[in-house]
């Protein structure tokens, strides 16, 4: 589960005296081909149809024929206002305190819960793909613990494995907010499915895009994209919440690197063919010395091995191996970023993956709803619906208002990635507070429908089961109130 | 105080009523009265100084406004910048409420964006109000709270600085801003007291914004000016008897020729100590049920005698806003002060108050971060056992909490806000906002008295009085029972089996 599982016990990923990479970390400029597409109906165009798993062209929408190409996995072409999304995506910076800082020029605050055209229409086309080919196989990937491997073809078919990667590499070439979109919807019908999806395009996919030359893009981007599963390599059995303690260590020899070390909780291991490995390069340096590496798993061939999966409370479908490399050789080239500032990726990408794990229990708290308020309408007791009580509607409402709080948080802090402001301290927020919350919404889920919310054949009890791995895994709950503590007393330094 | 206190204890939104809200469509919107789009085309800046301002900043680029600046700051409208007009007005000439809590697709001219980001102009506006509350406000504040009284220089300089009509355009004497500037005005205002923020609230969403939207091009000339550069309003809707149940209220209006004859008593108003404009909800109809309540400007002045404003309440926080019984005896007021159709004053107050929950809202936040700024740094630099409390790890887990909760509470504000400006629905985010703004601004004025220790417990450390202005916001424009009832009615509709 890469950082994911990877922090379950040992804790999250942002460690107090690590904050300090955080203010130096600068993404690399974004050309205009590649910078995600702004949602700006200026130069806004229609789909064109058909799109995958779509129902075709609707009555009501005006199609117009694009400008350039549609992209091939959604039919859903990206918006062109390459020169503004590149002028902000070049001045992308994070900083350390709460505040942002004076926006860019081309900065248009708006309403971050209401989607454009384009917005509505993945949404719905990827509620519907949940709906015909996730669904069906929910409580049998659960059972089963294990991934249905035509399912994982079809997310890779749908192009929901590569958002943002651009178009000529195969991908959606569309925004970080459209990928939220995704994800929320994927996790309102299966989370551990959603949280497959999650890793591969904000932990994989974004740091190749980030940080890969043009060689390594066109190498690993098309794969990523289109049919290897990749997983995030960051977390050992030593070094959890403490993730640069890591000790696999990657000594030079020739032209290569080799690998040696175990790493635990490795999210997507069984299934990946791409591995992004954190090692040092110098145990002597520290956090300094760790470097990342592309790792292909038929390259490496035996000398990495896939461990026995680890049988969890939820997310089944989700596979969560050790891994062993033992003597992997890794060719230079491989080197994804400078050697020795594997950290700053990790952070980085980490930063994003914080949004993307908020959409997913959004969207998981939101299924939980779906699930126990219908029941609770249709459920009969003393003569009436059980949801005629009010003090269960005041339950609900509560609920729902926490959940728009959560919900507005994450599409918030995923509109500032798309917008290049910085997201730190909302990412953190929006992580920490979405765990919490679906904690809750899914507990009360399973109260709400009563018995039958404790039997296996009703979904809420898998919502609550999944649920809880959110306030443990990208940071555990603890690490983010360190965080956050930390941006704070940086801000009201006395 | 108008919808404000006179909720205490009852709220206004009534589950039987909620009916009302579906329906409701604003009248269309002229170009000119449409709130200004927050957008900036590349190049355009705000020309400088303007009041309170810190003069031409290093590096702004001066653009000569093609339209009129706003006089009180300066600040020129929206409109000098790529405003796109008819986008807007189509948007607003399109504004309903929808009973679902799910917004109908956005129409082609949204765009979303990062609510808590601002504009150029936005950040300007904000750091005006804080300089504004720092220099005028924050002096009066104890003294205020202590007399439970408004100082009467400081309200003529909240009209001075335009605060008291941000969204009142321009050629009746306004700012001529969005939405969400007033709610940057209310929030920055209330950081350092909630209850000025609160009359600036009521001023701006209560009053303005509801002759704006619903008076006639004669009234909007008549009332505005006086509402945005001298004179107080209040909102006078509840009674002893109808808080929560607000449309069974019983002043009524008796026609007489031209005129109406308003009686009754209303309790709870604010502002009405200052008010000079009173807007009083009076059943025409009673027969009618909700359907004969309409609206009425009343002014003092002319009503002479027959407006009677009581003794001020004595309250436990926002004490400087007073809150006063006002009878009318007999008040006679002309047909040309009716404030839309007769019979819709029901509508109007619904419509009104829909946006006055995401104020209060701003205000709320502007509380928790208020208190939240006064006692993060009292905690830091109180030492005990030889070291800052702040130091303690289970402190910082607490300020982490309540920093995130207040985060998620200003993001359901501000988008709420920019749903406004756009012209989409905001039923179920408006009541979402005040409703999780008021219970987060209880959690965190409450922790910051806790933080500050015995200190948080006196008077003279402002910790105690954010804590007391905080509990009114779980009570007015909407008691927390009735909003969890709204969005209650909305989920079961929502998932209507």
């Amino acid at each position: 589960m890469a950082t994911a599982l990877a922090l379950r016990g040992g804790g999250g990923l942002l460690p107090t005296l690590r904050h300090g990479p955080y203010r130096l970390f600068r993404w690399p400029s974004v050309t205009a081909t590649s910078a995600p597409a702004l949602a700006s109906p200026a130069t806004w165009c229609s789909p064109s149809f058909p799109v995958h798993g779509s129902r075709g062209l609707a009555g009501r929408t005006a199609v117009m024929a694009p400008a350039q190409g549609p992209t091939r996995y959604l039919g859903i072409r990206n918006v062109d206002v390459a020169a503004a999304v590149a002028t902000a995506a070049a001045a992308r910076r994070s900083v350390s305190t709460g505040a942002a800082p004076s926006p860019p020029e081309e900065v248009v605050p708006g309403p971050a819960t209401a989607f454009t055209e384009e917005e509505a229409l993945l949404q719905d086309m990827v509620s519907k793909f949940a709906a015909r080919n996730v669904a069906p196989l929910v409580a049998l990937m659960d059972a089963k613990a294990e991934l249905e491997p035509s399912l994982l073809a079809q997310l890779f078919e749908a192009g929901l494995m590569g958002v943002e990667v651009p178009a000529v590499h195969g991908g959606g070439g569309m925004s970080f907010t459209s990928a939220i979109i995704v994800i929320e919807e994927l996790a309102k019908v299966d989370p551990a499915v959603s949280a497959v999806v999650d890793i591969h395009n904000t932990l994989l996919c974004n740091a190749v895009r980030r940080h890969g030359t043009d060689a390594q893009a066109a190498e690993w981007l098309p794969r990523l994209a289109t049919s290897s599963l990749g997983a995030f390599c960051l977390s050992e059995a030593g070094s959890g919440s403490d993730a640069f303690a890591l000790k696999t260590r990657a000594v030079r020899d020739g032209d290569d690197w080799v690998l040696n070390g175990t790493k635990s909780w490795i999210s997507n291991a069984k299934e990946a063919d791409i591995f992004l490995v954190f090692a040092t390069v110098e145990p002597a340096a520290g956090h300094r010395g760790i470097t990342a590496f592309l790792v292909d798993r038929t390259a490496a061939k035996d000398r990495l091995v896939v461990g026995r999966k680890e049988d969890k409370l939820g997310i089944r479908a989700s596979s969560c191996c050790e891994l062993t490399l033992d003597g992997v050789r890794v060719p230079a080239d491989n080197v994804l970023g400078p050697v020795g500032q594997g950290y700053k990726i990790a952070i980085g990408g980490l930063n994003e993956g914080r949004v993307g794990i908020g959409a997913q229990l959004v969207g998981l708290a939101q299924g939980a709803m779906d699930v126990a308020l219908p029941y609770a309408a249709e459920r009969h007791q003393f003569g009436r619906p059980v949801a005629d009580n009010q003090g269960m509607q005041f339950q609900f409402a509560q609920a729902a208002t926490e959940l728009a709080a959560a919900r507005a948080l994450v599409y918030n802090a995923a509109r500032l990635v798309d917008a290049g402001l910085p997201v730190v301290a909302d990412a953190a927020y929006a992580k920490l507070y979405a765990s919490q919350v679906a904690d809750r919404v899914a507990a009360a889920g399973v109260n709400w429908a009563g018995g039958v919310g404790y039997m296996r054949d009703f979904p809420a009890e898998k919502f609550f089961r999944d649920a809880k791995i959110g306030q443990i895994y990208e940071g555990t709950t603890n690490m983010h109130l360190a965080t956050i503590a930390k941006l704070l007393a940086e801000k009201y330094k006395a | 105080m108008a919808a404000v206190l006179a909720v205490r204890g009852y709220g206004l939104l009534p589950v039987t009523r909620l009916g009302a809200l579906r329906p409701l469509s604003w009248p269309s919107m002229t170009p000119a009265a449409a709130p200004p789009r927050t957008r900036l085309a590349a190049g355009c800046s705000n020309p400088l100084p303007f009041d309170g301002g810190r003069g031409i900043a290093a590096g702004a680029t001066l653009v000569a406004p093609a339209v009129g600046s706003s006089p009180r700051f300066g600040i020129p409208t929206a409109g000098t910048c790529a405003a796109v007009p008819d986008a807007v007005s189509a948007a607003a000439a399109a504004r309903r409420s929808t009973s679902t809590g799910v917004p109908p697709p956005p129409r082609k001219e949204v765009v979303p964006g990062p609510a808590t980001a601002l504009t150029g102009e936005e950040a300007l506006l904000q750091d005006m109000v804080a300089k504004f509350a720092a220099r005028h406000v924050a002096p009066n504040v104890a003294s205020m709270d202590a007399k439970a009284e408004l100082d009467p220089a400081l309200l003529a300089q909240l009209f001075e600085a335009g605060l008291m009509g941000v969204e009142v355009s321009a050629v009746h004497g306004g700012g001529g801003m969005s939405f969400t500037s007033a709610v940057i005005v209310i929030e920055e205002l209330a950081k350092v007291d909630p209850a000025v923020a609160a009359v600036v609230d009521i001023q701006n969403t209560l009053l303005c914004n509801t002759v704006r939207r619903h008076g006639t091009d004669a009234q909007a000339a008549e009332w505005l000016p006086r509402l945005a550069t001298s004179a107080v309003g209040s909102f006078c809707l509840s009674e002893p008897g109808s808080g929560s149940d607000a449309f069974a209220l019983k002043t009524t209006a008796v026609g007489d020729g031209e005129d109406w004859i308003l009686s009754g008593t209303k309790a709870w108003i604010s502002n009405a100590k200052e008010a000079d404009i009173f807007l009083v909800f009076a059943n025409a109809e009673p027969a009618a049920g909700h359907r004969g309540i309409t609206a009425f400007l009343v002014d003092r002045a002319a009503a002479g005698g027959g407006l009677v404003v009581g003794k001020k309440e004595d309250k436990l926080g926002i004490r400087a806003t007073s809150c006063c019984e006002l009878t009318l005896g007999g008040v006679r007021v002309p047909a040309g002060n009716v404030l839309g159709p007769v019979g819709q004053g029901y509508k109007i107050a619904i419509g009104t108050l829909n946006e006055g929950r995401v104020g209060i809202g701003a205000q709320l936040v502007g509380l928790a971060q208020g208190a939240m700024d006064v006692a993060l740094p009292y905690a830091a630099q109180r030492q005990q056992f030889g070291r800052p409390v702040a130091d303690n790890q289970g402190m910082q887990f607490q300020f982490a909490q309540a920093a995130t909760e207040l985060a998620a509470a200003r993001a359901l504000v501000y988008n709420a806000a920019r749903l406004v400006d756009v012209g989409l629905p905001v039923v179920a985010d408006a009541a979402y906002a005040k409703l999780y703004a008021s219970q987060v601004a209880d959690r965190i004025a409450a922790a910051c008295v806790n933080w500050a220790g015995g200190v948080g417990y006196m008077r003279d450390f402002p910790a105690e009085k954010f804590f007391r202005d905080a509990k009114i916001g779980q009570i007015y424009e909407g008691t927390s029972n009735i909003h969890l009832v709204t969005i209650a009615k909305l989920l079961s509709k929502k998932y209507e089996v």
